[in-house]
């Protein structure tokens, strides 16, 4: 009965599997409803029905390949709860069903259709990424490798064979595979790349694979005998006559550069041929890779030269300084680099060639050996930056802009002092490109040789009015120049942030900066938005760093100018979803820029008043925003608000019956994490602000707070931030926060456990772990302060979970000194709350006292305070007797 | 060909500074967060401190009364607080002036407390500086608007002069602006007519509250020679200043401010915590002796006459007589400056006597 069915099914299933390719809409919508059906009505038939149509020779190559389609995205899919679940609902399907899945898949591998072959491999992968890990699919390394080393294979078997083997290489972790297994897929894979491979095909295949493969090959190369005989035939096949497999040979090689760095030493020579050879005369594909290959040495030196001890100059055993030995003939050969560009490419943001991969190399090499570049590369540059073909003198820009980071200032600034005058001259260069590369110079030396505020700087009294007029003259000019023009303006200004007496310097020049800002904003003749937003973004760099004591009334003329720019964009005609794209988008600019102003303007008391007298008109711009929009909730415009929430205080209050919606909007946007996460924030800016005041709106916020942290779909980072807000709430409401305890706390104590359970060998969940330690203390301290003067003792039986806490965390060695601050910071509420009730519970708390210890010696002056404070709350704990 | 992800960025990084907004978006909330919990925490430090205030926490007035109370301890209105004058003026100096001097009763509690002894441990290895204490009236001299005034403990004026401190005379160099005054701990030693200077907590403006001991010993004595303070009387200066000799808190040191001779009456030797800043000692003013010494004071027959009493000829009567003041919460305490708390009478005991 069964069989039956599915074989009606799998007849049916080659007409609606053509037709859900069909051009008419209706028809296709047809089918794809009753393609869905039969998925839901019986999944494992409707699997079978697929491999079995992808598998079936008779069958038209349309339908094939739409099944196979279909029967991959049933198993994998981007999004991370929709994979899980489709991993469940592969892993329940009865055995029988997935076994003949999967023969059948096998069986596709050998047919001649390529197509069909191909997305069978792509689908064996996926089935094994998922069967693999679980031991559910023990034969599948044998099956494959019959396939290459029984003679009588066709070679589209084999090749389809290496494919399904790269692509299992790329899904699953390295862990899964036996070492035997490994070394027998090494084998295969080698074998398939040998010269004496016939088939360019599987030759290509072989290559392709092993890219995929190298991460599994730790042991084979870390034998000798192997790994030269790997590098052999990478090398070899790095000159194979096909110029796909020279590519894929040189992908390998940039891989190993990487993952096998410490062992490369004895081929370098050979490599350095290699590379030098592509560079100068192969195709520009096989060149690029070549490039990169120096570019992932650069990477892995400069790794190496961070962690490196300073003092302990030996301790490089693994450092083979292979830049710096290359260095006499890789600095030519990427110089020459430079004068392949091709016309077009600043124009156009999608293109990269040799020209811009050789400058972006030569930027590593700078940045790996220092001042030794700098004797290799002037030469280059004097020759060239005065001839009169563009490409020379671009070239040369070019190189003097890419090694200006790394050699230390001494020994560029005085090829940088001579050359500036040249440089701001050369923004009037005839070409264009030579334009674009020279502003982007001059971006690079304000951002790397303009510190006055340590003492350094290129741009002095005397030559600061030439610059900022040759900047602001060529802002005016194309807009790929104008965009690069703009961000010298950036570094200049930034360069003068808290600079002292310095930024004096610079403050008359600011309202003819932020007046060309708005114009260059303004122009329609970019071909995207870049250069509008490179001028907003630019403009808030120059009101961020300014000195408000000298730029007070500068920015408070400026407020009202961006409020009607955005005022203006509420009226702009709204009609496809193009427009709405573009309205959203220029909102969020001007909504950033007033984030700034509110921001720099209520950061004194001074100059508060300005935003407070404009309150309510900017309170009512942004509510408009959020009006714009009918589903989501306008970023930057909450961030605004969090800003102005912070500038009004209490006065916030009146704002709230209107904006609560948007703010239960944010706070609902799984999709958009960061807007969740900026909706957190609010909620904390807002308590701050309203106090008590916020006490109606806080059963909602707090079950949708509740929610959020309970959400499998919330991106992990918006949780700490959501801890932090529930301290931030219960300092505001206090005793009321009472109804939440039995809620909140649970959500606390488990977070608390799952820290205990992070990983700190990666290193990016360390940083979580320490933001989830930090904002889990943050709300037992709001809490506890929150209860202190009434209901303290609510917070009694929850004491001894959070010492436990503190107890692990006090062991951590090191320790993130934030988590230090927030945990003795919570020791201390904890003994001013409950007092003398914490006496038995602190007997067994040995690594908190060391802990307060540690944290009196700090060096942090706000450290050891909090330390004494708490230590001070310790005392009085102990004092009274009971 | 597309650029690879990775090497994208080096010519053509556009300038987009969102996350960055967030991100400082993010340490403003921190920061505030930080501060607002810092405020409760000083708040409700405050509120111990005044229990004595008619003020009960279910009235919603409560918060307006407390409020101004916390900010009145805090440095930044220093500036406020030399302007005040009368009751007020009284009021907010006898806040200020209640600092704490302790004895030293390690020994019981060492015995009785294991957490305490670490605590101790902790505290004692912390104490960086010792001084022989000046016998005298413990005050505050501030020198503000071209005149000086000193105030006792309770707040009451003990003198008011001109000094050659910034701001302390009406004469031709003095700035006579009111951002320019000075706040010195002070203790007045009768027999010399002279201001022992014991601690600075604002310089001709500068607040020094958040300073460690370390520095504000070190402003001190290289700001009150320079100043003329330190001359002898004259019509602009009616009172001598005078450093008194900081010695490390080591064995050499102490036993230098123990033994050592001095140009004044020695009544105890006072022991900084070194990292003690004033604003955390005007925090801890109120807790209970010896829990918190971020100052100690130790007296023994050796380096204080006060130990025992000595009638007007310096004779040592038969019987001792001390006034005993007894506390609200029902602990005895001498009314020595400072108080020795030496029992405490059990509730039955009180209600019987009241």
């Amino acid at each position: 009965m069964l069989v039956l069915c599915v074989g009606k099914m799998a007849l049916e299933i080659t007409q609606y599997l053509l037709s859900a390719q069909s051009p008419e809409a209706k028809v296709r919508n047809d089918a794809e409803t009753i393609l869905g059906q039969f998925r839901d009505q019986n999944l494992p038939g409707f699997l079978l029905s697929l491999s079995v149509e992808l598998s079936n020779e008779g069958k038209p190559t349309e339908s094939r390949r739409l099944a196979g389609i279909v029967l991959k995205n049933s198993l994998d899919a981007k999004e991370a709860t929709r994979k899980d679940q489709l991993v469940q609902q592969w892993v329940a399907i009865d055995i029988s069903f997935k076994s003949q899945i999967k023969n059948s898949l096998l069986t596709t591998l050998g047919t001649f259709v390529a197509e069909a072959s191909h997305t069978a491999a792509q689908v064996v992968a996926k089935i094994a990424s998922i069967e693999i890990p679980r031991k559910e699919w023990p034969e599948l390394v044998g099956l494959l490798l019959a396939n290459m080393t029984q003679s009588d294979r066709p070679a589209l078997l084999k090749q389809a064979t290496l494919e399904t083997l790269g692509y299992i290489c790329e899904e699953i972790s390295n862990e899964d595979l036996m070492q035997d297994e490994v070394n027998a897929v090494l084998t295969a894979v080698v074998q398939g790349m040998n010269i004496t491979e016939q088939n360019p095909e599987v030759r290509l295949a072989a290559t392709r694979a092993l890219y995929n493969a190298l991460n599994f090959a730790r042991t084979n190369f870390e034998n000798e005998m192997e790994r030269n005989y790997i590098m052999k035939v990478v090398c070899d096949a790095a000159l194979a006559k096909e110029t796909e497999i020279r590519q894929a040979a040189f992908e390998c090689l940039v891989s190993i550069a990487s993952t096998y760095y410490e062992v490369l030493e004895p081929y370098m020579q050979r490599i350095f041929e290699l590379t030098s050879n592509a560079v100068k005369g192969d195709e520009e594909a096989v060149a690029l890779q070549a490039v990169e290959f120096w570019s992932s040495i650069c990477d892995e030196e400069l790794e190496i030269q961070d962690y490196e001890a300073p003092e302990s100059g030996d301790s490089s055993a693994l450092h083979s300084h292979f830049i710096q030995k290359a260095l006499p003939t890789l600095v030519p050969l990427l110089l020459e680099t430079l004068l392949k560009q091709d016309e077009d490419q600043d124009q156009n943001d999608g293109i990269w060639n040799l020209a811009m991969s050789g400058g972006t190399c030569l930027g590593l090499v700078a940045n790996t050996v220092g001042d030794d570049i700098v004797p290799l590369a002037m030469p280059f540059i004097q020759t060239n930056i005065s001839k009169t073909d563009w490409r020379s003198r671009e070239a040369a820009t070019y190189a003097f802009g890419s090694i200006l980071e790394g050699p230390s200032i001494e020994k560029l600034s005085p090829m940088v002092n001579s050359g500036l005058d040249f440089l701001l001259n050369a923004m009037n260069d005839e070409n264009s490109h030579v334009k674009d590369t020279t502003a982007w110079t001059l971006c690079r030396i304000f951002e790397l040789l303009h510190s006055p505020a340590t003492g350094f700087s290129v741009v002095t009294p005397a030559n600061l009015q030439r610059i900022l007029g040759v900047l602001l003259e060529s802002m005016k000019d194309a807009p790929h120049v104008a965009e690069k023009v703009c961000g010298a303006i950036y570094f200049l200004a930034q360069g003068y942030e808290d600079a002292g007496p310095s930024t004096s310097l610079f403050t008359p020049y600011i309202p003819n900066i932020l007046n060309s800002l708005i114009v260059t904003a303004d122009r329609t003749d970019g071909s995207d938005s870049k250069l509008r937003s490179t001028s907003y973004e630019t403009l808030n760099e120059v009101v961020r760093c300014s000195n408000l004591s000298e730029t007070a009334q500068i920015i408070a003329d400026l407020l009202p100018v961006i409020m009607s720019k955005l005022d203006q964009t509420l009226k702009l005609q709204v009609v496809s979803s193009d427009d709405r794209e573009k309205q959203g988008d220029l909102q969020a600019l001007l909504c950033g820029v007033l984030q700034v102003i509110i921001q720099k303007l209520s950061s004194e008391d001074k100059t508060k008043h300005v935003i407070l007298h404009v309150a309510d008109q900017l309170m009512l711009l942004f509510l408009r925003v959020f009006d714009c929009r009918s589903s989501t909730v306008h970023e930057e415009s909450m961030l605004a608000i969090g800003a102005l929430a912070y500038a009004t205080g209490p006065e916030f209050g009146k704002y709230m019956p209107e904006f609560y919606k948007y703010l239960e909007m944010g706070l609902q946007n799984f999709a958009e994490y960061e807007v969740c996460a900026i909706s957190v924030g609010v909620v904390g800016d807002i308590c701050r602000a309203l106090d008590d005041k916020i006490l109606p709106y806080c059963d909602k916020i707090m079950e949708l707070l509740l929610k959020d942290l309970s959400s499998g779909e919330l991106h992990r980072s918006v949780k700490p931030a959501i801890f932090s807000a529930f301290g931030d709430i219960a300092l505001a409401i206090g005793e009321q926060f009472e109804k939440y305890i039995n809620y909140a706390l649970p959500m606390m104590q488990s977070a608390s456990e799952v820290c205990a359970q992070i990983d700190n060998s990666d290193e990016e969940m360390m940083d979580y772990g320490n933001q989830l330690r930090r904002s889990i203390f943050e709300a037992y301290s709001g809490l506890l302060q929150g209860f202190k003067n009434s209901k303290a003792q609510l917070m009694l039986p929850h004491a001894p979970h959070l010492l436990q806490f503190l107890e692990l965390v006090a062991k951590d060695r090191p320790r993130d000194e934030t988590v230090s601050k927030a945990a003795v910071a919570v020791l201390g509420d904890l003994a001013d709350a409950l007092g003398s009730n914490i006496k038995i519970m602190f007997k067994d708390c040995s690594n908190c006292t060391e802990l307060l210890g540690e944290c009196l010696q700090s060096d942090d002056e706000q450290l050891k305070e909090t330390a004494a404070w708490t230590q001070g709350m310790i005392g009085r704990a102990f004092s009274v007797s009971g | 060909m597309a650029p690879p992800d990775l090497r994208r960025p080096f010519k053509r990084a556009s300038i987009s500074d969102q996350q960055r907004r967030r991100d400082l978006s993010l340490q403003r909330q921190s920061q505030n967060r930080l501060h607002a919990q810092h405020q409760s925490r000083l708040a409700h430090t405050i509120l111990s401190l005044t229990a004595d205030q008619p003020v009960t926490e279910s009235e919603p007035e409560f918060e307006l009364e407390i409020e101004p109370e916390h900010e009145e301890q805090t440095p930044r209105d220093v500036q406020e607080a030399v302007k005040l004058r009368g009751p007020e003026a009284r009021r907010w100096f006898a806040k200020q002036l209640m600092l704490p001097e302790w004895m030293i009763d390690v020994p019981e509690r060492l015995n009785t407390d294991w957490y305490l002894l670490i605590l101790t441990f902790h505290y004692i290895s912390c104490f960086r500086y010792v001084f022989a204490r000046p016998s005298g009236k413990r005050c505050f001299v501030v020198s503000s608007n071209g005149t000086t005034v000193s105030r006792l403990r309770n707040g009451s004026m003990l003198h008011r002069f001109p000094s050659a401190l910034p701001n302390g005379a009406r004469t031709k160099s003095s700035s006579r602006s009111g951002q320019s005054y000075c706040i010195l701990d002070c203790i007045f030693h009768e027999l010399d007519q002279t201001y022992y200077v014991i601690d600075l907590l604002s310089w001709a403006g500068m607040s020094l509250y958040e300073c460690a001991a370390e520095f504000r010993f070190f402003w001190l004595n290289s700001k009150l020679v320079e100043t003329g303070a330190c001359n002898d009387p004259s019509t602009y200066h009616r009172y001598r200043f005078s450093t008194v000799l900081v010695y490390n808190c080591d064995h050499d040191g102490l036993k230098a401010a123990y033994t050592g001779s001095v140009p004044y009456v020695k009544d105890g030797l006072l022991f900084y915590n070194k990292y003690a800043t004033r604003w955390f000692q005007a925090l801890h003013a109120h807790y209970q002796p010896g829990n918190t010494p971020l100052v100690l004071v130790w007296k023994d027959e050796n380096c204080s006459q006060y130990v025992v009493d000595t009638d007007g000829k310096g004779q040592v009567p038969d019987q001792q007589q001390v006034v005993l003041e007894l506390l609200d919460d029902g602990r005895l305490a001498t009314s020595d400056d400072p108080p020795v708390i030496f029992g405490c009478l059990n509730k039955d005991f009180i209600q019987q006597v009241r």
